[in-house]
């Protein structure tokens, strides 16, 4: 039992990580994983060691970051109002063309092997907005449908896709400059 | 003929989403002659690849 209780523990500050990704506020990620704990301690008999420890806390985390979103989008106390969609015109010319083509980026299979690399491509992530994070995040690490980011996050279809867009412009803008800058 | 901006939108939304018939053709067609929005798409695809290893990673 208090090796379970041992074990159990030597996981948090893996989930603590992996919930302050996906909420970008310590305090609901402290409070997610502080669940986490204690259901797992409480449902011991629940593992059994069917599978991998960290992915059975993984997938019991998953479902309080679930919550703490879904409390957040109903309170609306931890994302603040989104700006709007303007910040990308800058980027297109008046006929819609790139002001500033992407170029090829050398070799980006070998960043991956990198650990620079995850530290630049976190950097970008904190960057983001918090709604625009958790939807990219949603979508991109957790690998939820669109349709159900849309309800967790309590917006529209269109609205989600702006989102994922957003994301996706601010972080290939942030990886370029950061990371892949010549 | 799509415009650059409406292209990646589309390159977004087509990793979200299944794009219409007419959309994927006209997304293909534009990328096929514009160097930037096929690196763009590459692009695309990297981060997702990214993500997923920050998620191996973490």
């Amino acid at each position: 039992m208090d090796d379970f209780r041992a074990q159990v523990e030597g996981q948090r500050a893996y989930l603590l990580r992996y919930a302050t990704l996906q909420l970008r506020d310590r305090h609901a990620a402290e409070d997610a994983v502080q669940e986490t704990l204690l259901a797992a301690l409480d449902g011991e008999t629940g593992f059994a060691g069917r599978s991998n420890l960290r992915t059975w806390l993984t997938g019991i985390l998953k479902h309080k970051i679930i919550d703490a979103i879904r409390r957040a989008s109903r309170e609306a106390t931890l994302l603040p109002p989104e700006p709007d969609t303007s910040e990308f015109d800058a980027l297109f010319d008046a006929t819609g063309h790139w002001a500033e083509p992407p170029a090829a980026w050398p070799e980006p299979d070998a960043s991956l092997e990198q650990k620079q690399f995850f530290a630049a491509l976190e950097a970008c992530l904190a960057k983001l907005p918090a709604k625009t994070a958790q939807a990219f995040m949603l979508r991109e690490h957790m690998g939820f449908e669109t349709g159900d980011i849309c309800k967790e996050l309590g917006v529209t279809a269109t609205h989600c896709w702006v989102l994922l867009y957003r994301a996706r412009m601010a972080l290939r803008e942030c990886l370029q400059a950061s990371w892949f800058r010549k | 003929m799509l415009t650059c901006k409406e292209a990646s939108r589309l390159v977004s939304q087509g990793l979200d989403r299944r794009l219409g018939f007419g959309k994927r053709l006209r997304l293909r067609v534009h990328l096929a002659i514009c160097d930037g929005c096929s690196n763009f798409r590459k692009q695309m695809d990297f981060l997702h690849k990214a993500v997923a290893r920050l998620k191996e990673r973490t």
